[in-house]
């Protein structure tokens, strides 16, 4: 058994992850896991792993956390230099956007699908003013990343893309994947994401990016799956961890 | 110049690059940026660093911040011992795992243990609901069993049986709630051992010496009131 990959396309380091591999060549099986369907709970994951996707499973290796995931698997196929520099100072700039990212994005980009679609989905009431600070944080995420990370430059990390923008884009297409376009009004992160996209591929982009632009759609005409019960205990739980 | 580490040794990532450095005889002028007089808002520090964050490490002309950053910068440029951040492919993916993981998890619920349980009621004189020290703690006892169960293991240290990156940025995370009185090693016997098998690998001398300051967490006084207004933003904004 070669690679596996465990992901679902509704998670923003999942496609960060499918992306990459794709882009960079990667023999890898693809094991889809359905987190609507509460499958990660439900032993659709390798033996031993937390029930978290990404999931990389390599003979009897098994590794989670996307960051971990992309580095390791652009050392083992020798992904072009510039994705993650072997240059000293130009690594360390992939590992401080990580941790910005780490505090202002991770997190907070993915609460608008709980609190739009999954938690409508199961019934749960949102309380508005999480709905409210999380628009805030995001809109404060947004500002700083266009004029203090960016800046005036081509990508968030130097002058070529790396695995940074990889995992920030993805983030970015979750809030826009919820009706808001976050790239209007900021015409340096829109150039930016044109030109993320023109790295990765049209077509890429457009497979990867399906399935969770198509979520709100699915909601509104009753498509998506009803979670099994103890998924739905899970889900009430994250929501109640929602600041 | 040489090397410049912007640090102060209240903040758990500071903590972990300090021992780190001291602990590899890395060459640095270490600078003191008190937060709790608001130095790190300065001008002149605001120079160094426009994130006005610490930790930041200058080398030359080049400014770097957020500690897991530095603690690889300093890792490859100052060629430690292999066993903090091990060349081989899946041993360091388990450090860069661990890593990531601790950002969101064990370093946010210890940052909120201390700021609900000490530096909100004491310091800044805001209170805190018994529920929310509650809410607060019981997230953090979750994230320690993850720790136990899925990093620790049987292993001696977090990775494997050797002394890592991920114990070092762990230990000085789980500093903070024992600084704020949280027993949290008393029914977590594995742990205990694991934090002693740490302490001795890095020497008690310097670990004393990092944790000094936030050791005395108990007894810190309280703000005055115009830098608890400067300050109270920020910190709602990085406790979450």
């Amino acid at each position: 058994m070669g690679l596996e990959l465990y992901l679902d396309l509704l998670s923003q380091p999942c496609r960060a992850v499918y992306i990459f591999a794709k882009k960079i060549g990667v023999p890898f099986e693809l094991r889809p896991v359905e987190l609507l369907k509460g499958q990660h709970l439900q032993g659709f994951l390798p033996a031993g792993s937390p029930q978290v996707v990404p999931i990389l499973k390599d003979g009897d290796f098994i590794l989670h956390q996307s960051v971990a995931i992309l580095i390791y698997l652009s050392c083992k196929y020798q992904a072009a230099d510039h994705w993650y520099p072997a240059d000293l100072q130009a690594r360390a700039r992939v590992h401080e956007y990580l941790g910005w990212h780490a505090d202002f994005i991770r997190g907070t980009f993915g609460v608008s699908l709980w609190t739009q679609v999954l938690a409508p989905h199961i019934g749960a009431p949102v309380p508005e003013e999480k709905v409210t600070r999380n628009r805030a944080a995001v809109d404060s995420a947004l500002q700083q990343l266009e004029e203090q990370v960016l800046g005036d430059k081509a990508f968030l990390a130097g002058p070529q893309l790396t695995l940074a923008d990889l995992l920030a884009l993805e983030e970015l297409m979750q809030v826009v994947a919820m009706g808001r376009d976050v790239f209007a009004g900021r015409p340096r992160l829109a150039a930016w994401r044109g030109r993320v996209e023109a790295v990765l591929g049209a077509d890429l982009c457009r497979e990867a990016h399906g399935p969770i632009l198509n979520v709100l759609a699915q909601a509104a005409s009753k498509q998506l799956p009803q979670p099994p019960a103890e998924f739905r205990h899970w889900m009430l739980l994250r929501l109640s961890r929602i600041p | 110049m040489g090397l410049e580490l912007f640090l102060d040794l209240l903040s758990q990532p500071c903590r972990a690059v300090y021992i780190f450095a001291k602990k590899n005889s890395i060459p640095f002028e270490l600078r003191i940026v008190e937060l709790l007089k608001g130095q790190h808002l300065s001008e002149d520090f605001a120079l160094v660093n426009p994130v006005q964050k610490v930790p930041a490490l200058k080398d030359g002309d080049f400014t770097l911040t957020e500690s897991v950053a530095i603690l690889l910068y300093l890792t490859r440029k100052f060629k430690v011992p292999d066993h903090w951040y091990p060349q081989e492919l899946q041993a360091r993916a388990r450090v860069d795992e661990y890593l990531s993981w601790q950002h969101t998890n064990l370093r946010r619920h210890c940052l909120r243990v201390l700021w609900h349980k000490i530096m909100f009621p004491v310091v800044l004189g805001e209170p805190v609901s018994p529920e929310v020290l509650e809410i607060t703690l019981a997230e953090l006892d979750l994230t320690l069993q993850i720790l136990e169960d899925n990093f620790l293991q049987d292993k001696a240290f977090l990775v494997g049986p050797h002394i890592s990156l991920a114990d070092l940025v762990a230990i000085t995370e789980l500093m903070h709630p024992v600084s704020a009185g949280c027993p949290i090693f008393d029914s977590r016997p594995k742990l205990a051992a694991w934090s002693q098998r740490v302490e001795a690998e890095l020497g008690p001398p310097l670990f004393q010496e990092a944790h000094e300051v936030i050791l005395k967490a108990g007894d810190f006084p309280p703000a005055d009131p115009s830098l608890k207004q400067k300050l109270l933003p920020r910190v709602m904004a990085m406790i979450g």
